[in-house]
């Protein structure tokens, strides 16, 4: 039985709930959002990614009301919700401060929107209840907002913005306030509630590892433009800038000029006495000019001896371990070359390895293991 | 040890200087007028066991015969809560505009709230008659406006003890308004708007009940020295400005009357304090309800 993957961004049938068309934001002189077109999809989990001051809170706020567009236009369902205050929005959004009521107990913050809609009690009853359930929080319903931890804050926050329903559920940094380990608990439940409702999310975060794992698509930003829009898998494999693969995981960025050899196969001469490395791409570069090669310290292997019919080997010397458990990461300086980062996984004990520190050692990797880019 | 001495400071303050007089005042409200140095009968010199013998609280019989204290009592009482009143709605637009005003402003604002402290509270009460005269600035200007044909009357009026008291008190209304205000996180209101507020509903829904503690401070803090007034009443208030304070003045300054001006300020006291603690319980019981 085919499997069917959820990807409406490739069915050009589709109509996306959210378009921003060739957007601009300005504060006075400042620019925060550049001339961005963004699609998005109903029921997607989306990530805005990027550093702080790329202009993703402010994207965020437009679709909350908070904020107008100076120019161009964002459609809901097809309407564009230009002066549309927030309260009259089927978007809701969960804020990163959570901005529980604190004077409130827990079921009436859940409450508070249901109530302002001027429902009848028994169903504004029924559907805080099943919000309680939702987000497991049944037995603190009575409690207030300071007398709960920051965990089940974060999920009242959620159980709050759910409540309405709404067409869109905007999350601001919805995990920042957590430590490590909940956080990655509550991503896995996140996820979980976003496919149990049915809600389209949009997600805020300047943690890639967050992005990656809630989000169907990702947008990464950067000084108010989206530079790269795909799934996580593709954003971290095929980038397409070096500025998208700086900025996902750990990389090495190798720049040289490029020669083109044959049909996809490309030559890139990083230094005078280094032999130009292989590489394939299946975009057209063009031939010559500067290129950067993205390569990910995972996909590059080393080895104590000349490994026999690699595409790319060279000749290094070890400068740096960085043991982190579960991988080592290897600072090899490269003869007359660049430092490359390579990262193995520990599968034997430490006491075992034989590769330390000022040994001679080779690095090797495939043609089709890294990204050739042109900016 | 140390925390008992930490705690035991302020107790023995409130003690020695709280407590104490207020014994005093009471011992002196049982007594009798009488014509020697000081202007009462018994004293501690009698011996103590004659002073305790000749306590009574004739006083407080003899306040309840005369129908001047209990007016002066009520009509304190309905002037206080007034001024605590119009003093809560001139305070609190201006605390929420402080609270909402850039953060660049904020200490500005505060200062200039501050400001009227910094020349004696007995100069701005008297610089009030010259605006409120028959041929002050308030009138003078009013004419030249053309809103009035005839200068008003307003100095030595009920509304001219308003007016100093609001404008007296004033900062200590704003001032705990404005902190329960700046404590707020904006995005509270964001997040009620978010969820299908107007702005005015998410501020009778939120601010308001937020600013709640603040603004009860704030009315304690006017309505209690207002109760007891003084200065305010003599200074701009007519002859039939009938407020306690001025009260028990007269009977302790111009008839000497310790024992019967000791009694009336027991009982202001009393009248004081009785609502403040059953006020407090209730909120203790809330805070533990809520629990």
């Amino acid at each position: 039985m085919a499997q069917n993957v959820f990807a409406p961004w490739n069915d050009p049938a589709e109509t996306p709930l959210i378009r921003f068309e060739q957007v601009t934001k300005r504060f006075g002189s400042f620019t925060a959002i550049d001339d961005l077109t963004l699609d998005i999809f109903e029921r997607e989990f989306f990530a805005l990614l990027g550093p702080s001051g790329c202009g993703k809170t402010t994207l965020m706020r437009m679709l909350a009301g908070f904020e107008d567009p100076t120019e161009g236009r964002i459609s809901l369902a097809g309407q564009d919700i230009a002066g549309v205050p927030p309260n009259q929005r089927a978007v809701n959004m969960m804020f990163q401060s959570y901005a529980l009521f604190p004077h409130l107990s827990i079921w009436d913050n859940i409450a508070f929107g249901l109530r302002r809609e001027g429902r009848a009690r028994e169903q504004i009853a029924e559907r805080v209840t099943e919000m309680l359930k939702l987000t497991r929080l049944e037995k603190f319903a009575s409690r207030k907002p300071d007398q709960i931890s920051g965990g089940q804050k974060q999920r009242v926050a959620l159980a709050r913005a759910l409540a309405k329903a709404p067409k869109l559920l905007l999350l601001d940094e919805p995990l920042g306030a957590l430590d490590k380990k909940l956080r990655q608990e509550t991503q896995f439940e996140l996820m979980d509630i976003q496919e149990k409702t049915g809600t389209t999310f949009v997600i805020v975060t300047h943690d890639q590892e967050e992005a990656m794992t809630v989000a169907s698509r990702i947008a990464v930003m950067d000084e108010g433009k989206v530079i790269q829009v795909a799934t996580p898998d593709r954003i971290y494999e095929a980038p397409n800038s070096v500025y998208v693969a700086d900025f996902i995981g750990d990389v090495n960025i190798l720049t040289g000029s490029l020669t083109t050899l044959g049909p996809d196969l490309y030559g890139l001469a990083i230094a005078e006495n280094i032999a130009p490395l292989f590489a394939t791409s299946t975009e057209d570069l063009t031939a010559r000019g500067t290129a950067h090669l993205a390569i990910r310290p995972e996909k590059i292997t080393i080895h104590t001896e000349k490994p026999q019919d690699a595409d790319n080997a060279l000749e290094g010397r070890v400068l740096d371990i960085a043991y982190l458990g579960n991988l080592s990461t290897y600072h090899v300086e490269i003869k007359g070359g660049p430092v490359i980062k390579a990262q193995m996984a520990n599968t034997r004990r430490l006491s075992r390895r034989d590769i330390t520190w000022e040994d001679k050692v080779w690095v090797s990797w495939t043609k089709t293991a890294g990204a050739l880019l042109k900016q | 040890m140390k925390r008992f001495i930490l705690i035991g400071v302020p107790y023995l303050w409130l003690l020695a200087l709280f407590f104490v007089p207020f014994l005093i005042v009471f011992k002196v409200s049982l007594s009798d007028y009488a014509l020697s140095i000081p202007p009462y009968t018994p004293q501690m010199k009698d011996g103590l066991a004659e002073m305790f013998a000749a306590f009574d609280f004739e006083n407080y019989v003899f306040l309840t015969t005369d129908d001047l204290y209990w007016k002066a009592y009520l009509s304190s009482l309905k002037i206080a809560v007034i001024s605590t009143l119009l003093t809560l709605a001139v305070g609190y637009p201006i605390a929420y505009a402080m609270g909402r005003a850039p953060d660049a402003w904020r200490a500005t604002l505060m200062t200039l709230v501050i400001l009227p402290f910094w020349t004696s509270f007995l100069i701005r009460v008297y610089a009030w008659m010259g605006i409120l005269a028959k041929e002050g600035f308030l009138n003078q200007f009013l004419l030249w406006l053309g809103v009035i044909g005839e200068p008003l009357t307003l100095l030595n009026t009920n509304t001219a003890v308003y007016i100093g008291i609001v404008y007296t008190y004033l900062p200590f209304m704003i001032l705990p308004i404005y902190a329960s205000l700046d404590r707020m996180d904006g995005s509270l209101l964001e997040a009620a708007e978010d969820l299908g507020c107007s702005r005015l509903a998410a501020f009778w829904l939120i601010t308001w009940p937020l600013s709640r503690p603040g603004v009860i401070a704030g009315c304690f803090l006017v309505f209690i020295p207002a109760l007891g007034e003084f200065v305010i009443p003599s200074i701009l208030g007519g002859s039939d400005t009938l407020m306690i304070g001025k009260v028990l003045f007269e009977e302790f300054f111009s008839n000497r009357d310790w024992p019967v001006a000791s009694t009336v300020a027991v009982i202001l006291l009393l009248i004081l304090i009785i609502p403040i603690v059953l006020f407090q319980r209730n909120q203790q019981k809330q805070v533990e309800a809520g629990q």
